[in-house]
């Protein structure tokens, strides 16, 4: 069914102006039905099961059910990202469980700063790039020999 | 129908998309913009956090040189490219990629990008030019720094609206436009240059998925063609439209390979357990010198074992119960043994959760544990992705200081990374001829055309005038959901209507005649001329319906949109597969009447499409080698 949304838990967002699970969809999938103030998946043979709906949802309501044209039934694969890691949970059919965290970054949210804090000393008409040639970790631009 | 309002927005560049090589444009074109008093303005069709085909994140880095610690030569990377498109690359804009992507892998470290680190702090390779990540987040960091870039000079960034085509002036392109995907309007950008990044396509071929997993192809459902389109559209010349990628994938899932066999060095086998590279080595003589070469080039790794398949000796098996057992056996000790397997185990999954995380649920539910027994493994169907292991993209100018006597009157026109259209540059899959440049690549290559762009801006600053009808483009734009309106009642049920088609069964109808007929899944990738002129006249017929497109809100009328981009793909690639009479890429398509390589197409097969009188030109390119054998 690829993406899914539990009835019990999906809230609408609160009526916010637009729901987090439609905000982030690559493939503009997720909608919010109106009537129920409940989400759900519009196309679901168009869903890459990105897990992006899954893991942007504040209240754990979007699940995935392997697409149902190869995979057999009982799995589930489910995530809970925090800020700086992701935890997943892995259930297999046998009913056997497998956890995992990975780090997923090393920065604070929203501290990206765009030159990583290399210097420019490049000008418009030299080949060299934004940041150079410092962030290459060279004191000129590589040339072909 | 409701109306729709036309939002006119003016800026001196323009991104096209918010993926990889967007996003390395957003944050280079800001540091130039500001010094030269220049607006910014990106348009993305999703969110740029997680939009494009990073979205889901990526568990390598495939492209790092490491040219600091002398790892790795500029002249290596271009001849690794060169060999594996077997001898068909510009190694100008190969050596330019590779001169900075390094670059934009320390700027993705800083952004805070996990990267893994042996003991001495180095980067953990997943073979030569990769580097391992736990890349969940890597497009959120990435998007982020370009977010901040932008914020920092005021640059507008526009989310959910599709991009349709370019607006011209003359032989200089002039802006874009597109719609909403969330409120009835219409968007004209007027722009003195453009920086394209609209990806590159699925779907264009039938994919081995039915039903329900139609969506889950290598390549993700949400870039449909739009570079191609765009370019095409603008009249600027494309490039290598022939070479499409199929890649080698876990079979339905499509789980990533590489780590399988470069990292824990696993081997693939029929169901004899006889390995492919091996039994079938003999056939790579019959592709020199590029069956010489190491690695081998991936198209031919995927001949051999197609061969197998063919020869019906499947299923073909990665071996991965045998790679971790002897990566495992090689620790002496029992507690060191089982930690390693502990940790082979974590990275084996970490390999999929991080970016195809329905390989982890197909494991998980045929009880599958990577290190008890083997998954099977297949050809997926083609992909227009000229970032990755194909080469299709727009024919562009390479940097004038990586040119040779020989190479400047073919390569070079004044600007780095500008197509033949004045004021078009391009990046990532939108840009041809310069394979291998994957994630980190895209970014370097964005960066390096967005500093062109600017160049272009600051020595041409004019605002173009916009020579089409904008209200007919609008009321061309938005037809399908007219239509749709005007005939929906004719019939009791809204999907079947003789007046017109919705874009769903027209992608089937697209999908069926390139399956057939260019050579997909079904045909066994293999097709000859008169199977592509017979797919050319069916995929003339179906430009024609396509004025019958119809959809019933704003999220169909993308989806008819991004059909007729794909048609725009599906017709550049069939005629230039027609055109180059020889089979290059086996593993990638075998044009059966031309079974063999020939010395006459060692050349770039170019193709132009002129919007005023609507004619295709084919072109042959030279092919130059800058860096010696
Ligand atoms: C399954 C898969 C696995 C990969 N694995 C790796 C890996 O392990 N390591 C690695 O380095 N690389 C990998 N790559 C390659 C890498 O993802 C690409 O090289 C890179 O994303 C290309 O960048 P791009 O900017 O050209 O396209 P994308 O990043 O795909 O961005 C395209 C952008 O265009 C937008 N867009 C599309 N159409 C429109 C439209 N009509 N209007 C407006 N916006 C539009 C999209 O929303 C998106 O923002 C992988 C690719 C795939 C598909
Ligand atoms: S994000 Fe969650 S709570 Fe919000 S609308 Fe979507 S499913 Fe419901
Ligand atoms: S899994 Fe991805 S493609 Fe599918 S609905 Fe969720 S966000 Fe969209």
């Amino acid at each position: 069914m690829p993406s899914y949304v539990n009835p019990e838990k999906c809230d609408g967002c609160k009526a916010l102006d637009k729901t987090a699970c439609q905000h982030i969809c690559p493939n503009d999938l997720m909608v919010l039905n109106k009537a129920t103030e409940k989400a759900y998946n519009r196309e679901l043979d168009m869903c890459w099961e990105c897990y992006n709906c899954v893991k942007i949802c504040p209240v754990g309501a979007v699940e995935m059910r392997g697409y149902a044209d190869f995979v057999p039934l009982g799995a589930t694969v489910t995530p809970m990202r925090g800020s700086d890691a992701i935890m997943w949970t892995v259930k297999f059919r046998s009913g056997m469980i497998k956890r995992f965290k990975f780090p997923i970054r090393t920065t604070p949210e929203g501290a990206a700063v765009p030159d990583g804090g290399f210097e420019t000393v490049a000008d418009l008409n030299s080949h060299l790039l934004f940041t150079q040639p410092a962030s290459t970790g060279l004191t000129e631009l590589a040339k072909l020999k | 129908m409701e109306n729709f309002e036309t939002v006119e927005v003016t800026t001196d560049l323009l991104i096209l998309g918010g993926g990889m090589a967007s996003c390395g444009a957003a944050v280079e074109a800001s540091y130039w913009a500001k010094q030269n008093g220049l607006k910014v303005t990106l348009v993305d069709k999703a969110a740029m956090d997680r939009s494009g085909a990073v979205a889901m994140g990526l568990s390598a880095i495939n492209q790092y040189v490491g040219l600091k610690d002398g790892e790795n030569s500029l002249e290596d990377y271009v001849k690794y490219v060169r060999n594996d498109l077997m001898g068909v690359a510009r190694e100008d804009l190969v050596a330019s990629i590779a001169r900075n992507v390094d670059s934009s892998v320390h700027l993705f470290e800083k952004w805070g990008l996990p990267i893994w680190k042996d003991a001495e702090g180095g980067y953990v390779h997943e073979g030569r030019w990769q580097l391992m990540i736990n890349g969940e987040s890597y497009k959120v960091i990435v998007a982020e720094a370009a977010k901040n870039a932008l914020k920092e000079v005021d640059g507008e960034i526009f989310e959910r609206v599709f991009i349709v085509g370019p607006l011209m002036d003359g032989d200089r392109v002039a802006g874009a436009y597109g719609f909403s995907v969330r409120e009835n309007k219409f968007y004209v950008f007027k722009a003195k240059a453009i920086m394209l990044a609209l990806g590159g396509a699925v779907h264009v071929f039938k994919p081995r998925s039915t039903g329900e997993g139609l969506g889950r192809a290598w390549y993700p459902p949400w870039n449909s063609g739009s570079s191609a389109a765009f370019t095409l559209e603008a009249g600027a010349e494309m490039t290598c439209q022939e070479v499409r990628f199929i890649p080698v994938r876990f079979k339905d899932a499509y789980g990533p390979v590489g780590a399988w066999f470069l990292l824990f060095k696993s081997r693939a086998c029929n169901f004899r357990g006889e390995a492919y590279m091996e039994t079938r080595r003999d056939e790579l003589q019959n592709w020199l010198p590029y069956g010489s070469v190491k690695p081998i080039p991936a198209n031919l790794r995927n001949w051999l074992g197609m061969l197998d398949v063919m020869d019906g000796l499947g299923p073909i098996y990665m071996m991965t119960h045998e790679a971790i057992q002897k990566l495992a056996a090689a620790m002496p000790d029992p507690v060191e043994q089982k930690k390693k397997l502990k940790e082979l185990e974590n990275e084996a999954w970490e390999d999929f959760l991080d970016m195809t995380i329905s390989q982890a649920i197909l494991w998980a539910a045929t009880d599958t544990q990577p290190e008890e027994k083997p998954s099977e493994i297949a050809a997926a169907e083609p992909y227009f992705i000229g970032s990755h292991s194909g080469a299709s993209g727009a024919w562009l100018s390479g940097p004038e200081d990586l040119q040779t006597d020989a190479t400047k009157a073919d390569y070079f026109w004044g600007y780095t990374n500008m197509s033949t259209t004045k004021g078009l540059f391009c990046a990532g899959d939108a840009s041809g001829a310069s394979s291998h440049k994957f994630s980190s690549g895209s970014h370097a290559e964005g960066r390096i055309a967005a500093k062109g762009a600017v160049k272009f801006i600051v020595e041409n600053n004019t605002q173009p005038n916009v020579a089409d009808d904008v209200e007919a483009l609008k009321t061309k734009v938005v037809a399908p959901m007219a239509l749709f309106d005007a005939e929906k009642g004719k019939t009791t049920d809204p999907d079947i209507n003789p007046a017109y088609i919705r874009p769903k069964m027209y992608m089937f109808r697209l999908q069926k005649l390139m399956d057939e007929y260019a050579g997909g899944v079904t045909a066994q990738f293999a097709t000859n001329k008169s199977l592509l002129e017979k797919g050319l006249s069916l995929l003339a017929d179906l430009r024609v319906d396509a004025e019958k497109l119809a959809a019933e809100d704003l999220h169909e009328l993308m989806r008819c949109w991004e059909n007729v981009h794909r048609t725009w793909q599906a017709e550049a690639h069939v005629r230039t597969v027609l055109y180059r009479e020889e089979t290059r890429w086996p593993g990638y398509y075998f044009r059966a009447d031309t079974p063999k390589m020939s010395d006459d197409w060692f050349c770039f097969a170019n193709c132009k499409y002129d919007p005023s009188s609507g004619e295709w030109t084919m072109l042959k390119r030279p092919i130059h080698k800058i860096v010696a054998d």
